[in-house]
C-alpha cells in the first residue's frame, strides 16, 4: 500500500470513529447491549464464582467482537445506497483505504468496551484474576479484524439493505448459539459440535473463554489466532475485489462463486481440526473443569 | 487556441436494451464554460460520468487534460472537481469536517476557511449535513468540488430542484469560476442557465448531440423567428394556424399553440381575424424572442421538459 493510502486510511478512520460516536444506535449495540448481557449472565449464571464469571466474560467479549460484522455491513450498504460512496469515488482514494478504515475504526472502538467489561467483572463481580490479558488482547485484535472483514463481505455480496439484514440475522443467530458463546458447545450433540468448527465464531469464543479463565496456553491461542488470521486475509481480499461504489451496481453471480473458492484455505484448516485437531476435546475438558469447580488458581504473573 | 482540454469522440453506452449514448462527440477548450443541454434521459449524466471516470463507455474516446479518466487513477482525480447529480454525505458529518476530510485526500488543497467564506457557509461550519437546506447542501457540494483547486469542474444539474433565489446564487458562483478561468462542463435542462452561463452549448437528445455552438449562434440558426404562444377557448382545425401570415412553424403542446413567426404583428392580426371568423376566443397570448428552447423544438418537435 503506498504512503498516501496509509494517510487516507487514517483520515477516514478518524472520521468514521467520530461519526460512530455521534450515532446513538451504535452506542447502544456496541456498549449498552454487551454490558447488559454481562450483567444478566453474571447475575443469573455466575454463581458468584470466579471461574464461571471468567467464562461468561469470555463469552461476552466474543459477542462484543462479533458485533463488528453487523454494524460494518449495514453501514457500508447504507453508504452505498445513499450515494455516499460514489462521492468518495471521485477523490483519489481506492477501495483498500475505505475498507481498511472500517476495520481499524471498529477495532479502536471495541477496545474501550472490552476494557470496561473486564473492569466490571473484576470490580462488580469480584473476579479474582485478570485472565491471560495478552492472549485476550491478541484475540480481540485478530477477532475484531476478522469479523469486520466478514461484515465487509456481507456488504459486498448483498445488493440491498433488506438482503443485508436478512443475511446478518441468519449469521448472527448461528454465531450466537452454535459457537459456544451463549450455550456451552460441550452440551451439544457431537455432530453439531463438528458443524460448529466450520464457524470462525467458535475459534474466537473458545479462544477468549480459555484466555479469560486462564486455561489458555500459548499453543492453544496460536491455533485460534491462525484460524482467525486466515479468515481476515481471505475476507479482506474478497471484499476488496467485490467492492462496489455505485448504488445500482449489482454483484455478478460468478463473484459469489468466487467467494466460495476463496474460502478454501480456511476450510482446509477446519477440515484438519475436524479430523486431527484436539479442539473439541479441549472444549469438553474446559467445561468439565468448570462444572467440577476446578478452575486453576491465578498464575503468578497475574498477581 | 491550444489542444482542447476535454475531448469526446464517438461515445456509445448502453444499459441493457437502453441506448444511453449513440455517438456523442464534442470538445471543450481550456477556460470555457460548456453546457450539455437536453431533457431528462438525453444522456447528459452518462456523458459526464464517463468523463469523471465513474462509468466505462462501450465504445469511443474520452480524454480530460489528455488523460483517460478510467485508467489514469489519482493523477486524473487530482485535476478534476465535480458536483454529482445523485450523491450524499453522512448525516452526522459537520460542514467543516466534510471539506477538511475531502481536502486531505489531495496533494493540492484549497484553504477550508476561504471555501466556507466564498460559499457563505461560515455560519453553518459546525452544522451537521442533515441540518442543511437543499441550497446549503448544494453550496457545500460546490465547495467540496473545489477543495483541490481543480483545472476542470464537472457540474451535473447543479441547480436541479432548487428555488429560483438559490439557483441565482449558484449562477453567481459559476460566473466566478468562469472569471477564475476554470474549465466548466455543465449539464442542465434549464434554458436560462445555459444561455446565461455557457460560452458554448451542445444540445443533446436521445444520446446524440443534435446541435452545438454559442447560444447566440444556435438562436440565429433558429430561423430568426419570434415565438408566439397562444391558448384558445376552442381547439382549431388542423393546420389552420400554420397557414397564418408570417408563420413558419406551428405545433401544439398540451393545449398551447406555439407559433414561430418571422413577422409577428401581421401574424397576430391574422390570428385575431381567424378566431373571429371561427367564433373562437383568445384566452392568452405571449411573445418570446428566439431562445434555445425554440432551437430544441425545431430540432426535435418536443419541448425540453416533455
Amino acid at each position: 500500500m503506498p504512503a498516501n493510502a496509509f494517510t487516507n486510511t487514517w483520515t477516514l478512520t478518524k472520521v468514521r470513529m467520530r461519526l460512530a460516536m455521534r450515532n446513538r444506535t451504535f452506542l447502544f449495540f456496541s456498549l449498552i447491549m454487551p454490558l447488559s448481557f454481562l450483567f444478566f449472565f453474571s447475575l443469573v449464571f455466575g454463581k458468584g464464582q470466579s471461574g464461571w464469571i471468567a467464562y461468561i466474560l469470555g463469552a461476552v467479549l466474543t459477542m462484543t467482537v462479533m458485533g463488528s460484522f453487523w454494524g460494518l455491513s449495514v453501514q457500508l450498504v447504507m453508504f452505498r445506497e445513499q450515494g455516499i460512496l460514489r462521492r468518495f469515488r471521485l477523490a483519489p482514494i481506492g477501495a483498500g483505504p475505505m475498507l481498511a478504515s472500517s476495520i481499524l475504526s471498529n477495532y479502536l472502538m471495541v477496545i474501550p468496551t472490552v476494557a470496561i467489561e473486564i473492569l466490571v467483572c473484576r470490580w462488580a463481580f469480584h473476579l479474582e484474576f485478570w485472565g491471560n490479558l495478552w492472549a485476550i488482547l491478541l484475540l480481540i485484535t485478530i477477532g475484531s479484524a476478522a469479523f469486520s472483514s466478514f461484515g465487509l463481505i456481507v456488504a459486498s455480496v448483498t445488493n440491498t439493505m433488506q438482503e443485508t439484514q436478512v443475511i446478518n440475522q441468519l449469521i448472527w443467530t448461528a454465531f450466537l448459539f452454535l459457537s459456544g458463546t451463549t450455550v456451552p458447545l460441550a452440551i451439544f450433540p457431537g455432530w453439531i459440535q463438528r458443524v460448529a468448527l466450520f464457524m470462525p465464531a467458535t475459534y474466537l469464543a473458545t479462544g477468549l473463554e480459555a484466555a479469560a479463565t486462564n486455561l489458555a496456553g500459548a499453543a492453544e491461542i496460536l491455533t485460534d489466532v491462525v484460524a482467525l488470521a486466515i479468515g481476515i486475509l481471505v475476507a479482506f481480499e474478497i471484499s476488496r475485489q467485490l467492492f462496489r461504489w455505485e448504488p445500482e451496481a449489482r454483484v455478478p453471480g460468478r463473484a459469489k462463486l468466487w467467494v466460495l473458492v476463496a474460502m478454501i484455505p480456511f476450510r482446509s484448516f477446519v477440515i484438519y481440526e475436524n479430523i486431527a485437531g484436539t479442539r473439541l476435546l479441549r472444549i469438553h475438558l474446559q467445561y468439565q473443569m468448570l462444572r467440577n469447580r476446578e478452575m486453576p488458581e491465578q498464575t503468578h504473573q497475574d498477581r | 487556441m491550444g489542444d482542447p482540454i476535454i475531448q469526446v469522440e464517438g461515445l456509445y453506452k448502453s444499459y441493457g436494451a437502453v441506448e444511453a449514448l449513440r455517438g456523442v462527440s464534442f470538445t471543450v477548450e481550456q477556460g470555457e464554460v460548456f453546457g450539455l443541454l437536453g431533457p431528462n434521459g438525453a444522456g447528459k449524466t452518462t456523458t459526464v460520468e464517463i468523463l469523471e471516470g465513474m462509468r466505462t463507455p462501450d465504445r469511443g474516446v474520452a480524454r480530460v487534460g489528455g488523460l483517460d479518466p478510467e485508467k489514469s487513477g489519482s493523477a486524473f482525480k487530482e485535476k478534476i472537481g465535480a458536483v454529482l447529480q445523485s450523491t450524499s454525505l453522512p448525516d452526522k458529518l459537520r460542514v467543516k469536517e466534510a471539506i477538511d476530510l475531502f481536502a486531505n485526500f489531495y496533494r493540492h488543497r484549497a484553504n477550508t476557511d476561504d471555501l466556507l467564506r466564498r460559499f457563505q457557509l461560515e455560519e453553518k461550519r459546525n452544522a451537521f449535513y442533515s441540518q442543511l437546506s437543499g441550497g446549503q447542501k448544494q453550496r457545500l457540494a460546490l465547495a467540496m468540488a473545489l477543495v483541490n483547486d481543480p483545472q476542470v469542474v464537472f457540474l451535473d444539474e447543479p441547480t436541479a430542484g432548487l428555488d429560483p433565489q438559490v439557483r441565482r446564487e449558484i449562477y453567481i458562483i459559476i460566473e466566478e469560476l468562469k472569471r477564475d478561468k476554470k474549465t466548466v462542463l455543465l449539464t442542465t435542462h434549464y434554458i436560462e442557465e445555459a444561455e446565461r452561463l455557457c460560452d458554448r452549448v451542445a444540445i443533446v437528445d436521445y444520446g446524440r448531440v443534435i446541435a452545438i455552438g454559442t447560444p447566440r449562434e444556435l438562436k440565429h440558426s433558429s430561423m430568426g423567428t419570434t415565438r408566439i404562444e397562444v391558448r384558445l377557448a376552442k381547439p382549431v382545425m388542423d393546420g389552420a394556424l400554420a397557414r397564418l401570415e408570417g408563420v413558419a412553424d406551428c405545433r401544439e403542446f398540451d393545449g398551447t399553440y406555439v407559433l414561430h413567426s418571422a413577422r409577428p404583428p401581421q401574424t397576430i392580426v391574422a390570428l385575431v381575424k381567424q378566431l373571429e371568423s371561427e367564433n373562437n376566443e383568445l384566452q392568452s397570448l405571449e411573445m418570446f424572442s428566439p431562445s434555445l428552447e425554440d432551437v430544441f423544438i425545431e430540432l426535435t418537435g418536443r419541448r425540453l421538459r416533455d
